[in-house]
């Protein structure tokens, strides 16, 4: 539903993902690229129309927001540099804030950490778990 | 002083709408020196033009301006009219009000503000016109055509059958480029070399076409008409006048590890080598990085084997310089290096080729004589899998941001050929789009799906992983099904972009001629003159000018051949008059614009100058009217203000400033 309210949700996850999901060409290599593909319910090449469509509203509802493990292998190899993980990533931070309350509190950190976790698993997280 | 005329296009609404045209005449029928001031919907009409001609002879005009579109469209319309009408032609200036105001703008009101100085300042401009009186420079009878694919090779045979020589410069071996490497052509799959060699023979044999091959322009001065070319004719290392192709040398050579172009390095080839048994000229060259007798002195027996004695290790390369009066660029394509995108594992897996590679597996006289396999292990493959628009339709910085045109169709010509000749192999293709725009092209695609059972997928490919097991597994989606697939191949073909050959760039800057952000040369207009360049006597064929298929290219290539014959057939061309003129009472031959000009038009004489009264020799510039090309770039550069463009004089320049700072 696009209404003023969605319209202007939509630039905000245009603005903070600083992609332009209008050079989207459609070819899918995000979803083809997704290794949590089957437990999305809005798969990763639908975000980028849902954000064209400013149906932020399902998006911010979709439980793939949580599922995306941010492995960035759709930015990676997003031929047309729409990188719909950034989209993710926005429409995330955008749920998290209105929610409010604190992202994950650096106290709970160490205990996560090994060797093998990419630093950008541990700045996705501050942004994804906030409890 | 008669008076100047100004003439405002409506250009339909380009420019009405935008522009209050009333207001531009008005405006400029206060300014100085103007007599006559009209507007009309379609100047550039015949009426437009009779309108003109006919203010010009009544009101006996000296300088007419005609407020229009660019002057790259219609200068000469007007400077045409002018001439019929008996006005020196370059006394005629164009104000361009649609590309430069019209086009540019929204607002009617700040539309007509700019369009009246601009006006204004061509008004000034053309009061201090003077007539200029185009030369005359001859026409060398003489095509060179830089590159002999079929591009080059249709365009050189069209200019000569019309009677004109033609010389072809390739830089490989043999004629013939990439169409030689197909193994089949779509959309009626008739085989490449049989419809390719004829025109290789017709074009060798032709007694007005004469080949340069492995060979490469190395210098270009001159301009249209008579441009002198440097040739490097580099060292073949055997006898052109005595090798009887008999190929004896090739068979006997030991050194056979180097990589075979031709078989897209698919096999190996000989250090003496033809790139391929119908080459032509059928004489082989020797590979000087591979020869045992080059690099350390040892073997030579393809001396000894050589019953012609045509070998010769001490031939060198021979510099041979021509004059051309037209030269067509069809330089061609090479497909693009496949580092960007290693999530297809090109580099890691054998059994993931380009489609040209594809071409020469396919091919009788490929590396596996026509037999599909794998190439890893020589197995017959089951599941295929082809991967479209790799590298292609990109906005990422990795790959070409155009669709490379020719991939969707030589796709379903591959499905089709493999499913027909092996029917139980399994065939994905998985495209984004299938574009299939020409004669007989989607009909063919079609058939691939609908009688050959090919499996077309919509969904770009993630990745490819090679398995332990020696298959690979495609990680894809299906669109259409919302769901993820992982499909076992034994093989992937990758439709690889296609990029304009990497020599254009050096050929392009010895042209002078423009490329675009692609590599891919500039037409002069990309609607109504796509086969030249902007560079006078350029011309264009084939894939430099972007991507083709073979009919567009053979299409294109008798158009470029067209234009070539057109100016041939002229004995005389008009000179632009408008050239850079040095004054010389004043210059004192610093050698300043001799160093910035570019055509190397500039040249200093010792001459006897009177200056009123007093004689004295002075060094001054000379400008070669026949070379200069009205850049500018002297003008600018001459400290003491000497050097002079005629047409666009410094002050005419300042005439036009002051009018629109007025």
């Amino acid at each position: 539903m696009s209404t003023a309210n969605s319209k202007t949700a939509a630039a905000k996850i245009a603005e903070i993902s600083g992609t332009n999901p209008l050079k989207c060409m459609k070819c899918g290599k995000c979803s083809a690229s997704c290794p949590a593909f089957e437990k999305m319910d809005i798969k990763p090449h639908q975000f980028v129309s849902y954000v064209v469509n400013e149906d932020i509203e399902a998006l911010a509802k979709s439980e793939s927001l949580w599922y995306c493990l941010s492995c960035f292998a759709c930015v990676e190899r997003c031929p047309r540099d729409v990188k719909p993980g950034k989209i993710v990533d926005a429409a995330r931070q955008t749920v998290v804030r209105q929610k409010g309350g604190n992202y994950l509190s650096a106290n709970e950190i160490p205990a996560l950490i090994d060797d093998d976790v990419p630093q950008q698993l541990l700045v996705s997280a501050f942004r994804k778990f906030r409890r | 002083m008669n008076g100047i005329g100004v003439f405002v296009c409506h250009c339909g609404s380009n420019i009405a709408a935008t522009v209050d045209v009333k207001k531009v005449v008005e405006m400029a029928k206060l300014e100085p020196g103007v007599v006559h001031a009209e507007e009309y919907q379609y100047m550039c009409s015949e009426a437009g033009q009779e309108r003109i001609a006919k203010a010009i002879r009544e009101k006996n005009l000296s300088g007419v301006v005609v407020c229009s579109c660019s002057p790259r469209m219609h200068e000469t319309t007007f400077r045409k009219c002018a001439e019929k009408a008996g006005l020196n032609p370059y006394m005629v200036e164009i104000a361009n009000l649609r590309e430069q105001c019209s086009w540019v703008h929204k607002d009617i009101n700040e539309g007509t503000e700019k369009a009246v100085i601009l006006t204004r300042a061509a008004i000034a401009k053309v009061s201090l016109n003077t007539s200029l009186v185009a030369g005359e420079s001859g026409v060398t009878k003489r095509a060179l055509v830089i590159g002999g694919g079929i591009a080059g090779i249709q365009t050189a045979l069209d200019i000569a059958d019309a009677g004109y020589e033609v010389d072809i410069v390739e830089k490989t071996p043999s004629i013939g480029g990439k169409m030689a490497q197909l193994d089949k052509t779509f959309p009626t799959l008739d085989c490449s070399a049989c419809i390719l060699t004829p025109k290789m023979v017709d074009a060798a044999a032709h007694e007005k076409i004469n080949i340069y091959s492995y060979s490469e322009v190395e210098k270009v001065s001159g301009f249209v008409g008579d441009f002198t070319v440097d040739i490097r004719k580099k060292a073949r290392y055997v006898d052109m006048n005595k090798c009887t192709g008999c190929g004896a040398c090739m068979e006997k050579c030991p050194s056979k590890k180097a990589l075979s172009e031709f078989n897209s390095g698919l096999s190996n080839r000989p250090a003496i080598y033809t790139p391929f048994a119908q080459a032509i000229p059928n004489v082989p060259v020797i590979d000087p990085s591979q020869c045992l007798k080059l690099k350390n002195d040892k073997c030579g027996l393809c001396a000894r084997v050589c019953q012609a004695g045509a070998i010769d290790y001490k031939q060198e390369d021979e510099i041979v310089t021509r004059k051309y009066g037209a030269i067509v660029v069809a330089t061609g394509f090479e497909v693009i290096k496949l580092d960007n995108y290693d999530e297809y594992a090109y580099s890691q897996s054998k059994d993931v080729i380009t489609s040209l590679e594809l071409e020469r597996i396919m091919n009788a006289a490929g590396p596996t004589k026509g037999h599909l396999e794998r190439l890893s292990d020589g197995k017959a493959p089951k599941n295929i899998v082809f991967i479209q628009c790799v590298g292609s339709r990109c906005a990422d910085n990795k790959g070409k941001s155009y669709c490379s045109k020719i991939c969707c169709m030589y796709t379903a010509k591959h499905a089709i050929l493999i499913r027909d000749k092996y029917p139980d192999v399994n065939v994905t293709v998985f495209y984004i789009d299938v574009r299939t725009p020409g004669k007989n092209f989607d009909e063919f695609y079609r058939r691939a799906v609908e009688e050959y059972g090919v499996n077309y997928v919509k969904g770009q490919v993630g990745k490819v992983t090679p398995e332990p097991n020696g298959k690979l597994t495609v990680h894809g989606v299906d669109l259409l099904d919302n769901k993820q697939l992982k499909v076992e191949a034994d093989m992937v073909v990758l439709a690889a972009a296609i990029e304009p050959s990497p020599e254009v760039r050096s050929i392009a800057t010895m042209l002078t001629a423009s490329i675009d952000t692609n590599n891919f040369i500039t037409e002069a207009h990309p609607k109504l003159r796509p086969v030249e360049s902007p560079t006078a006597g350029v011309f264009l064929s084939g894939v430099c000018q972007g991507p083709k298929d073979i009919p567009e290219t053979v299409s294109q290539a008798g158009a470029a051949a067209v234009k070539v014959i057109g100016l041939l057939a002229k004995d005389k061309l008009l000179t632009n008059p408008c050239t850079a003129k040095a004054d010389e009472l004043l210059c004192n031959g610093c050698s300043a614009c001799a160093n910035v000009c570019p055509y190397g038009a500039i040249s200093y004489e010792d001459k006897l100058i009177n200056d009123h009264g007093i004689k004295k020799t002075h060094r001054v510039a000379v400008v070669n009217s026949a070379l200069c090309q009205g850049c500018g770039a002297c003008t600018v550069a001459c400290p003491s203000g000497v050097m002079d463009l005629q047409g666009f004089s410094n002050r005419q320049i300042i005439a036009e400033v002051d009018a629109i700072c007025r």
